[in-house]
């Protein structure tokens, strides 16, 4: 049980220091998926199903569609920059 | 120092994931990296402070049929605070993304010394 | 008395030993001389004194923000590689010290998964042993944050809340004032992503199961693991894939804005009324007799049933939310 959680822990470790050295972010919100389900597993080990399912849930779940609707949104606003002038933002109204 | 990682595992992990959080936090200029480590300094308290609530060979905290020995299992007082946590850390995880989406439409750059400098020439 | 600080006509000491001196009389002479005011300097005189202390002001200011000026300037224009190394530098020295003495303090700790940690105390001792007969719930977590420890969570439900209000304020479109057609960003083609083939044929299998399993975590929150917070976030998780395969118009004609707003609202109510009758009447003695039920079976543990639902729909309701304001801006 203790070499599992020492080769979990290495991982998370190295999830989360190539996060800086990813060049794309796309990469990254994917990194940190793997990080929040290999951390759902260390809660397991740490005999706490609550937080394993919410854990689960939330980090790869939620967190990471969010992050994707995010970056969608920055795209979008780029191609409609590039495409109509002002697109239909509404950064000038404000 | 193997003192520290054989009786401390999890807590001395979740301290160096605590540090490489906020060194991404502080060393990217990318507004969405920054999010990133914000979250992984997040999960690495979490993991600090369930790991307090773990003791040695018992069950998890839910009753099973026939062992009704409070000392049988985990402490449940740690794991109710995590779960608050992670809530509460979903939520500033959203509101940090509507601020980024919000601060790329106004001034079309991810990095956030050019946007200082840019809100800056704005300002004068 | 010594001769020291009498260099100074008014100081402390000096005035101090005059009273000491003169005894009350020094001091009626001084309260009376205080009592008449000094003469008023004439208007042109008051007026040059205020401009020239103005003037001094300003150019000290001038100077102070010249300086802070130069420096900026130079450090984003020809130490602009030098101020950022320095910046990474002290970044990189500041965490490793944070870490070493948080390492530092980590190796002090008791041993991990020790039963004498003083962490484990009467406290859990006490939810673990008389929980399932108090609170009925065979799930020690969820008994302990929905009954012993319920006002920790409508906290969490009302964190929850400030933030879709402030994502609301950032990110929400009003349909009437929307400058043209809002472009859906969640496509490469330009379109809606409700006509991909793959999506809507795995969702079709998926999001039922998704939807039962949620739902299911949520009801057994008090008899297994889970809960109201994994069954809501795994709810929401499910209406985003719904709302991608079944297009998002049909789904926002399901869950309008009136009917999401109205059902957090009325579970946030039923939430803090519920908790605040079983505090009133807990705290004045007055016996409330929730029928507990028999451990393991769905109907039971009396209020935490209720109570996980609504946690369950404000969290399913709150992600769903989040994702339709940044993908559509608006629910």
């Amino acid at each position: 049980m203790n070499l599992l959680a020492c080769l979990l822990l290495a991982f998370l470790l190295v999830c989360a220091v190539s996060v800086s050295f990813t060049r794309s972010l796309l990469g990254s919100i994917i990194l940190l998926m793997t990080y929040s389900v290999v951390m759902s597993v260390l809660w397991i080990l740490l005999r706490s199903p609550d937080l394993a399912l919410t854990e689960a849930a939330v980090g790869a779940g939620v967190t990471g569609i969010l992050f994707f609707a995010a970056l969608a949104r920055l795209r979008a606003v780029d191609r409609a920059a590039k495409n109509g002038g002002k697109g239909a933002t509404h950064a000038e109204d404000q | 120092m193997a003192a520290l990682f054989s009786d401390h595992l999890y807590e001395a992990a979740a301290m160096l994931l605590f540090g490489v959080g906020f060194t991404t936090l502080l060393l990217n200029r990318n507004l969405l990296k920054k999010i990133i480590g914000l979250n992984v300094m997040d999960t690495a308290v979490y993991l600090f402070l369930a790991s307090m609530g773990y003791i040695e060979g018992r069950f998890p905290p839910i009753l099973r049929e026939g062992v009704t020995d409070a000392s049988a299992y985990v402490n449940p007082v740690p794991a109710g605070l995590v779960l608050t946590g992670i809530v509460v850390s979903v939520s500033v995880t959203a509101l940090l993304l509507a601020l980024t989406v919000r601060l790329y439409e106004r001034f079309r750059t991810l990095n956030i010394d050019e946007i200082v400098l840019l809100a800056r020439k704005g300002e004068k | 008395m010594p001769k020291i600080n009498d260099r100074y006509p008014a100081s402390a000491h000096k005035r101090v030993s005059d009273w000491l001196t003169n005894g009350f009389t020094g001091l009626d002479r001084e309260m009376t001389q205080a009592e008449t005011p000094p003469a008023a300097p004439s208007a042109e005189a008051a007026g040059q004194a205020e401009d020239a202390f103005q003037e001094k002001a300003r150019r000290d200011r001038e100077r102070e923000s010249d300086l802070y000026a130069r420096l900026h300037h130079w450090s984003v224009t020809r130490g602009e590689r030098q101020a950022r190394l320095l910046y990474r530098f002290l970044a990189v020295i500041v965490c490793g010290g944070i870490v070493f003495f948080l390492l530092r303090t980590v190796s002090a700790l008791p041993a991990l998964g020790r039963v004498d940690a003083p962490v484990n105390n009467e406290v859990s001792y006490r939810y673990i042993s008389r929980g399932p007969e108090e609170t009925g719930a065979v799930n020690f977590v969820s008994g302990m944050i929905l009954d012993y420890r319920a006002f920790d969570t409508l906290g969490e439900s009302s964190v929850l809340f400030l933030a879709s209000c402030a994502v609301m304020m950032l990110l929400r479109l009003d349909r009437d004032d929307a400058k043209g057609p809002v472009p859906s960003p969640l496509s490469l083609t330009g379109g809606d992503l409700h006509g991909d083939d793959i999506l809507r044929a795995s969702s079709l299998v998926l999001f039922p199961v998704i939807a039962l399993f949620g739902a299911a975590v949520v009801l057994n929150g008090h008899s297994s693991p889970g809960g109201g917070f994994a069954g809501g976030a795994i709810l929401g998780g499910a209406l985003m894939l719904l709302s991608n395969a079944a297009g998002e118009e049909r789904v926002s004609r399901l869950i309008t804005e009136r009917r999401a707003s109205l059902a957090i609202f009325t579970a946030l109510l039923f939430y803090a009324g519920a908790k605040s009758v079983v505090f009133y009447t807990g705290a004045n003695g007055i016996p409330l007799d929730i029928p507990l039920g028999e451990p393991f079976s769905i109907l039971s543990a009396g209020l935490i049933l209720p109570l996980d639902m609504c946690v369950g729909l404000i969290v399913a309701l709150t992600m769903y939310g989040f994702y339709r304001l940044f993908t559509k801006g608006g629910y």
